[in-house]
């Protein structure tokens, strides 16, 4: 985060989750995000000390303390790294790496945007795409002003 | 942390390539490694009867060093498949350096092949689900190394022009280099104008798909100095791993090559400025910039500008990547071994019309996965030791 922009004012405080009713104790780290994900929650953990932790593991890793607990992210980031793909004969997407203001990274794409228009610091807000046929639930991303405006 | 292998006890003592490019119909990936040992022994003069130690990695091969034993009919003291990607070939060198130097065994050989083309890359290389990456269909690993090339244009400045110089780099090299696939001449024009294949970097930003394989004999320093061709005596190592999936990568810009070269540098006893020819792993080419900056040939994103006026092609102020590396030469999906190869023949003195004069030192930087594992050998000919 080197631009002034791309820091956020404050790190939102960790929301609790509410292990979703569908989800048992043991399920799997995978298990839980997609089940989260399903809710339209994107869901990441915390280290004893507080620190973000993700994808979601079984144990921390070394730098971080246990034990993990689960959280719910406010679904606000900025844009850290992007590209666009266009294959042969199908509409050209992006790709992008998206920093929560949680502290924490993970892939995913900005839509709403030509895919060449999304810019490195563009502030973006989480969408859920639901589940559909064999496909997990997704998180994508809207610029926050188009997610304003009440789009899609 | 202190090393535990000393500089200059081992040496490579063979180098060959099987055969390279598109190779014959049928050719497994365990003939091609066979055809890489074979001709890296007869290089130096010995022979399987030699050989106790086997070091083989393989994208294609669940157990290559196995398989490889078994085409050889070897029943090595010493057998390791050691998996990281295309840095593979580095560590094995270190790990064959380690088990000379204790006694596990006196001759290894470190060994690769690939049938990518003629078999057709969607065959053979099945990639692993990752549920936080697939689904938004990156087309890895060219997808990851985009990423890092837009953080490095956003950070440092960097432009597709200054990319597009490596590749041209490569290409001078490599039309100095009878056995590189590409034979033709490529301008900066072209590679902007080519084909894109994830923003910012075109096909003629990626490495090559093509088929090959190859093989490095190492031995004691002792035993080195009464075989056939020039020791070229292992100097220094060091190997760093920062993450597997580019989501995962603590810093876009900045790779384990800085912490892999530093131990190899300390090992060897040797600062940027010593060395006289640089090998690094390109397989796109960001790489080689990351690899200039992070290996201390230039500052931390003056990459760009460092290649920007032909200064790391024929003629210019650094040679990097002489056999025209993966981006010109052959890229058979893990480069590692042909980076030693190239580093090996320049020590040698035996590089033809591309030759680097006065080359007592070389490093050969290998990068796996998408940027991440690195692993770093630094050799050098007689008079280093």
């Amino acid at each position: 985060m080197d631009d002034p922009a791309d820091v956020p004012d404050a790190v939102p405080d960790a929301v609790p989750d509410a292990v979703p009713d569908d989800v048992p104790d043991t399920a799997s780290p995978l298990a839980r995000y997609l089940a989260h994900l399903q809710h339209g929650e994107l869901a990441y953990q915390i280290d004893a000390d507080g620190r973000p932790v993700f994808y979601p593991r079984v144990a921390a890793p070394a730098g971080r303390r246990d034990p993990l607990r689960w959280a719910v992210s406010a679904g606000l980031g900025t844009v850290h790294a992007t590209t666009v793909i266009a294959p042969k004969g199908e509409a050209a997407y992006n790709v992008a790496l998206i920093d929560m203001d949680e502290g924490f990274r993970l892939m995913s794409r900005v839509e709403l945007l030509p895919p060449e228009q999304v810019r490195i610091g563009l502030r973006v807000k989480l969408r859920v795409l639901p589940a559909q046929g064999d496909e997990d639930p997704c998180p994508v991303f809207d610029p926050v002003e188009a997610a304003a405006r009440g789009l899609p | 942390m202190k090393g535990g292998l000393t500089r200059g006890a081992v040496a490579v003592v063979g180098a060959a390539e099987s055969d390279l490019g598109e190779v014959a119909a049928g050719l497994s990936v365990v003939d091609l490694m066979a055809q890489g040992v074979h001709r890296a022994l007869a290089d130096c003069g010995l022979t399987l009867a030699d050989v106790d130690g086997v070091y083989a990695a393989a994208g294609q091969s669940r157990m290559p060093s196995t398989a490889l034993c078994e085409y050889l009919g070897l029943q090595p003291r010493v057998q390791d498949s050691t998996m990281m990607g295309g840095s593979s070939f580095m560590t094995h060198v270190a790990h064959a350096q380690a088990a000379i130097e204790a006694g596990l065994c006196e001759v290894a050989v470190v060994a690769y092949g690939s049938t990518q083309r003629s078999a057709g890359r969607r065959n053979v290389a099945p990639r692993e689900y990752n549920p936080y990456e697939t689904p938004f269909r990156p087309l890895t690993p060219a997808t990851a190394y985009a990423l890092a090339a837009s953080r490095h244009m956003h950070q440092y400045g960097t432009t597709r022009e200054q990319l597009a110089e490596v590749a041209v780099a490569a290409r001078q090299w490599a039309l100095l280099n009878p056995a590189a696939w590409e034979k033709t001449p490529l301008t900066v024009a072209e590679v902007l104008a080519s084909r894109m294949v994830s923003h910012p970097l075109t096909v003629r930003d990626c490495c090559l798909v093509t088929d090959g394989g190859g093989a490095l004999v190492m031995t004691s320093a002792a035993r080195a100095r009464h075989l056939r061709r020039p020791p070229v005596y292992v100097l220094g190592v060091g190997e760093c791993i920062s993450h597997q999936a580019i989501s995962s990568m603590p810093d876009l810009t900045v790779t384990g090559a800085v912490h892999s070269g530093a131990q190899a540098y300390a090992m060897a006893g040797l600062r940027p400025v010593d060395i006289d020819v640089v090998q690094v792993y390109d397989a796109f080419t960001l790489t080689t910039l990351l690899f200039l900056e992070d290996l201390g040939f230039c500052a931390k994103g003056e990459g760009g500008a460092f290649v920007a006026d032909g200064a790391i092609a024929p003629g210019g102020r650094l040679p990097v990547n002489t056999s025209g590396g993966g981006l010109s030469y052959g890229h058979p999906g893990m480069f590692g071994l042909f980076v030693l190869i190239e580093a090996v023949r320049q020590l040698r003195g035996e590089c033809g019309t591309r030759q680097v004069a006065r080359c007592e030192t070389a490093i050969a930087h290998g990068n796996g996965g998408v940027l991440s594992s690195q692993s770093t050998v630094i050799l050098g000919a007689a008079a280093t030791v």
